[in-house]
């Protein structure tokens, strides 16, 4: 299982601005390990940012983002109190939804 | 002999029940939302292939981006860190869909595609990792039209 991805969403002259941290190794399957044998490709495919249920941002990633990706975006609206949640897949599988409240 | 044949087997066999029970799960587990759904939009998974900036336009959707002034592409001069390289892309143009980033020389030149719905503001800040200096582009689709800005990015140690 996968660290919690860390959000901060606070809300400002009715732009709400997100910051991510999604916690991932984001391996692009060209490192070696200490053995010298290669690293499998592991990194975060696909990721969405919802507000109440609708996507305020969606994406996709290749293996050239950084380690633990780093996001930040804004969007029109978002009250305080209400949640925003981003969730993430690998190209594994495994996959990771955290939620935060707007501040 | 024989005995051994059929443990091989048998272990074979264990293989293929073990792979197909975990599927099942991840099956399941879609099924009762415990996977978040990811609708299958934006770029395809091709353009992540690309080797080269036209074929990587071309796979975005085959169009020759223009350049634009309206787009504001921030990145360091100097990179000491290809492990993290942080891109801030922001732009004025009207109607837009879609923000990506792309490093030159890097394996995998395509780093990141975003799609803006309405509502969202064309502005992303992100860190990307680079092999070498080389220029880092920002695609941007705007009313079904493309348009990029270019920067080039000196990075002093390699981190793809």
């Amino acid at each position: 299982m996968q660290s919690p991805s860390k959000i901060r969403a606070s809300v400002k002259d009715g732009v709400t601005e997100v910051r991510v941290l999604m916690q991932h190794e984001m391996d692009n399957g060209r490192r070696k390990d200490e053995a010298g044998k290669l690293i499998p490709a592991w990194y975060i495919t696909e990721f969405k940012a919802l507000y109440n249920g609708r996507a305020v941002l969606t994406g996709q990633f290749g293996t050239s983002v950084s380690k633990n990706p780093y996001l930040v975006f804004r969007f029109r609206g978002g009250t305080a109190g209400d949640k925003l949640s981003v969730a993430w897949i690998d190209n594994k599988g495994e996959s990771r939804t955290d939620e935060v409240l707007i501040v | 002999m024989h005995e051994l044949v059929r443990n091989r087997v048998d272990a074979g066999r264990r293989k293929v029940l073990k792979v197909s029970g975990g599927l099942g799960l991840l099956g399941l587990f879609t099924v009762l939302g415990l996977v978040p759904s990811f609708a299958r939009a934006g770029v395809s998974r091709e353009a992540f292939d690309a080797m080269t900036l036209s074929e990587a336009f071309a796979a975005l959707g085959g169009l020759i981006p223009q350049d634009s002034t309206l787009i504001s592409l921030s990145a360091p001069d100097v990179a000491e860190n290809g492990a993290v390289v942080p891109i801030t892309v922001e732009t004025s143009l009207a109607g837009v869909e879609r923000v990506s980033i792309l490093a030159d020389k890097n394996p995998t030149m395509l780093v990141a595609s975003f799609d803006i719905p309405v509502g969202t503001d064309a502005f992303i800040t992100t860190r990307i990792k680079m092999a070498q200096t080389s220029s880092v582009v920002a695609l941007v689709k705007a009313n079904g039209k493309f348009y990029k800005a270019s920067k080039e990015v000196k990075v002093t140690q390699g981190g793809c």
